[in-house]
């Protein structure tokens, strides 16, 4: 290729370039406003829909005690008798510290299963030891894969789990016992 | 009223008239020889221009500090209890406003290219506010048509409903009109450009009066950008700086594109190298400041600050993008191939290393549009959500950072066309001891490589700025006398470049410093001591205050070191209980070397089982970063104050004139 045909054909690019990007803009707006489109949408498993596929380690055994090395999956979860009470916490966020006395509290009534959603397994072992775990069983997820799946958009992210692996209620925002009893509680009526 | 909203309505209709003969007369007079006289036109119409536009945004602030709350805009945004202040800035925190300011900051820049653009040639100067016009022309229009800051209301309510906490503070006032400044500054670059490639030439001149233009915008863009990171530090309480969402991504792709265009400038003026390289710069800048702020403002990038969106004006907006920045690159297209290279170098020299600058600049911002542009295009082609955040950025920036602080220490050292790299390499080796104190330094503070290794090399270029600056006045081996002369000779331009580099070096090596720093998350009673990087932080006392129009719970936090007491910090949590609205009060206190930062969250239980939840911060090196960024500004300031480019005569001619004489 000469000289001037290549000059011609890389001075080109960035209005190519920039028309690709504005004409996707352009669709976005499109879908914006009829709907098709939503910048601020998360992906939630539909509410009814079944668990995503997950597998997730525990804490390491130097740190926590033996029943929360194990971690858990996605057969584990659908595997059990009782609703399970799934809640995605962090070390690092004040909603969740906020969010623990009423898990305790909770946690008298269901078995919450907890996730600790990018942290350190230091800190999120020692997060709850301090005054007393609220979770039944707990699971590490390091790299937020995991969360991704489930749709999670931030902590605290609480989903209700009905035996066989279905999702009966989620959650984006702190657990509170009052939460609880005005919109957790009437869905177990049917497992009691 | 002597100047109400509907006179400051009929301003901006009356600018935007203006605006549209500022661009269509000068295009069309400099065709043809027989009207030529008529391109002078332009700079009067651009005074004009800016005239009405002053008066307009004028009458829009009389009319807050009026509280005619008849204007649609100031009811919504404004209330008769604000502070006097407030009710001012306010005018230009929301949408409306906002986009009258940046209407404004545009016709003073088409303002000041008449005022100090007078040693330009007239056809020249012709075709830069022609330009500046019709992108002017285009956002009164937008203004005018779908955001009309001067609607009015019938009847009008008694009083306003915006008093919202968060926005009454002075660094939150006082950060738009900056980055605009900064935003809207790159206009003149962009203008020049777009004149250059309708006249077909770039030539060293060319480079010498576009890169002040260019230099004034990147201060202000930087000064935007830090004022907006330490507001959010010391405002939001997250005990963060820079959280990599879209709108503090759509200032830093202009800044990036920015730096590189203030560089490859150099070139194009001492060289006449790098001509089309830095025509697409200064349309790429531009390009990016207008789309990165108007995009965030459509709604389609999903972020925290959040504006009222609403797809109409994007539709709108994107038109007027297409046209400006659609046409300026078809421009390109059509005529860049045929202007004309020149300026050979080799690798190793001054233009190399400006060229590796560049590079490196640009894949920097090339991985911002990328992280910053994936999550929504991800969701149009494949309805998939995701969402990129500081693990990508980091990882990907940093890695480039790298050698683009290494050619900084080295690149000024280097002479132009060919530099033997070894030679270079003695001229800086006074940088070398105090590079490795640096090293020392970081060792034993910073944790992890990648920190370290940032630090060391900022600490590298900052030795190699003052080297270069030494053996430039010769202080080795020279008199007083001839290093003072030395000093008084040298550009102001080089003492400017040499501070913002400076600067550079300072707010990376903050930036390294805040990823050692530590914070802690407790919910603690009062009296408990809270261990965190060395020191003990006691919750003393918790007080509630009552506020004008708030109520405060104010907590005392003791930070001691081995007993010795360093500081009481005096966080607040307000809440407004009118407005709905809780707000952090950070107290800070700080050494210049570290950052002590508390806040105070809820309160949990009642009686002697009360906690309060506390986040406590050891910010390393964190007031470096702002520090940092106003040397490079300042730099930036400095190096407009050159003579040479104020005059804009070639400095060989002047030098020969005054040998002769």
């Amino acid at each position: 290729m000469s000289t001037t045909s290549r000059r011609k054909l890389l001075t080109a690019l960035p209005v190519v370039g920039a028309s690709a990007l504005g004409f996707g803009f352009w669709r976005m707006l499109h879908g914006m406003q009829n709907g098709g489109f939503d910048p601020r949408a998360v992906n939630t498993p539909q509410l009814g829909h079944p668990i995503p596929n997950f597998s997730l380690p525990g804490l390491p055994a130097s740190v926590a005690n033996a029943d929360q090395t194990t971690g858990f999956n996605a057969s584990e979860l659908q595997s059990q008798h009782t609703p399970i009470l799934l809640n995605f916490f962090a070390s690092w966020c004040i909603p969740c510290v906020a969010e623990m006395p009423g898990l305790r509290i909770i946690a008298q009534e269901i078995p919450i299963w907890g996730v600790a959603y990018k942290d350190k397994p230091e800190d999120a072992a020692a997060f709850i030891q301090r005054d007393g775990s609220p979770y039944a069983r707990i699971a590490t997820d390091q790299n937020g894969r995991a969360a991704i799946d489930w749709g999670v958009t931030g902590v605290p992210e609480s989903f209700l789990i009905a035996p066989g692996g279905r999702i009966l209620w989620h959650n984006a925002s702190g657990l509170t016992p009052q939460l609880f009893d005005a919109e957790i509680r009437p869905l177990l009526a049917p497992y009691r | 009223m002597f100047f109400g909203p509907e006179e400051g309505h009929f301003a901006l209709a009356l600018g935007c008239v203006l605006a549209v003969f500022q661009c269509a007369i000068p295009l069309w007079a400099a065709r043809s020889a027989k009207h030529q006289r008529l391109v002078a036109l332009a700079p009067a119409l651009a005074v004009g221009q800016l005239i009405a536009l002053s008066l307009s945004f004028l009458s829009l602030i009389l009319c807050a500090v009026n509280d005619d709350f008849s204007v649609q805009n100031v009811a919504a945004n404004s209330a008769i209890a604000k502070p006097l202040l407030y009710k001012i800035t306010g005018v230009w925190g929301n949408h409306e406003g906002s986009v009258l300011l940046w209407t404004l900051i545009l016709a003073l820049c088409g303002g000041a290219v008449s005022l100090f653009g007078r040693n330009l040639p007239d056809i020249l100067r012709g075709r830069v506010l022609a330009i500046l016009g019709g992108v002017s022309a285009g956002f009164q229009l937008f203004c005018l048509l779908t955001s009309d800051p001067f609607e009015r209301l019938y009847p009008a309510p008694m009083d306003g409903q915006g008093m919202n906490p968060l926005l009454q503070d002075p660094g939150l006032a006082f950060h738009p009109p900056i980055l605009y400044t900064g935003y809207v500054g790159f206009a003149v670059p962009f203008a020049f450009a777009v004149a250059a490639l309708i006249e077909g030439r770039v030539d060293a001149a060319w480079g010498r009066w576009v890169r002040p233009w260019a230099v004034a915008a990147w201060a202000f863009l930087t000064c935007g950008i830090a004022l907006g990171s330490w507001w959010s530090y010391y405002v939001l309480g997250w005990g963060g700086y820079w959280f990599w969402d879209p709108v503090e991504n759509a200032s830093l792709i202009p800044w990036l594109t920015g730096t590189a265009l203030v560089h490859s400038a150099i070139v194009v003026e001492k060289r006449e190298g790098l001509k089309i390289w830095t025509v697409l710069l200064a349309i790429a800048t531009f390009s990016f400041s207008l789309s990165g702020t108007f995009l965030v403002r459509s709604g389609i990038l999903n972020s925290v600050h959040a504006f009222a969106n609403d797809p109409a004006r994007g539709v709108f907006i994107l038109a007027l993008l297409a046209i400006v920045i659609g046409g300026s690159l078809s421009l390109f297209a059509w005529r860049a191939p045929s202007l004309t290279a020149g300026g050979l170098f080799a690798p190793v020299s001054r233009e190399g290393a400006l060229v590796l600058n560049n590079i490196l600049l640009c894949s920097i911002c090339a991985v911002v549009v990328t992280g910053t542009m994936y999550p929504p295009f991800m969701q149009l082609l494949a309805g998939r959500t995701i969402s990129v955040g500081k693990p990508f950025f980091d990882a990907a920036t940093i890695p480039l950072t790298l050698p683009l602080l290494l050619a900084m220490g080295l690149g000024t050292a280097l002479p132009w066309k060919r530099a033997n790299l070894s030679r270079s390499f003695t001229h800086l080796r006074t940088a070398i001891p105090l590079t490795l104190v640096g090293l020392a330094l970081c060792w034993w503070h910073f944790s992890g490589v990648l920190p370290i290794a940032c630090g060391v090399l900022s600490v590298w270029v900052i030795a190699a700025s003052i080297a270069d600056m030494m053996r430039r006045l010769g202080l080795r081996g020279g008199t007083l006398r001839s290093v003072l002369s030395r000093a008084r000779s040298l550009p102001r331009s080089s003492w400017g470049a040499t501070l913002a580099h400076i600067g550079a070096g300072i707010t990376v090596l903050g930036l390294s410093g805040m990823s050692s720093a530590q914070h802690a998350i407790v919910e603690v009673p009062i009296g408990h001591t809270t261990h965190l990087a060395g020191d003990d932080w006691t919750l003393t006392s918790i007080r509630h205050l009552r506020g004008p129009n708030y109520n405060a719970l104010q907590a005392d936090i003791t930070v001691s070191h081995n007993g010795h007491v360093i500081t009481v910090l005096h966080p607040e949590k307000r809440d407004f209980t009118s407005q709905h609205q809780t707000t952090t009060e950070v107290s800070i206190h700080t050494n210049f070397l570290r950052d002590l930062y508390g806040v105070i969250g809820d309160q949990q239980g009642t009686g002697v089982n009360t906690t309060y939840v506390l986040r406590l911060h050891n910010n390393t090196l964190a007031p470096w970063m702002w520090l940092g960024a106003l040397i490079m500004a300042i730099g930036g300031g400095l190096s407009l104050s050159d003579r040479r480019l104020r005059i804009g005569a070639p400095r060989r001619a002047t030098a020969l004139a005054e040998k002769t004489s």
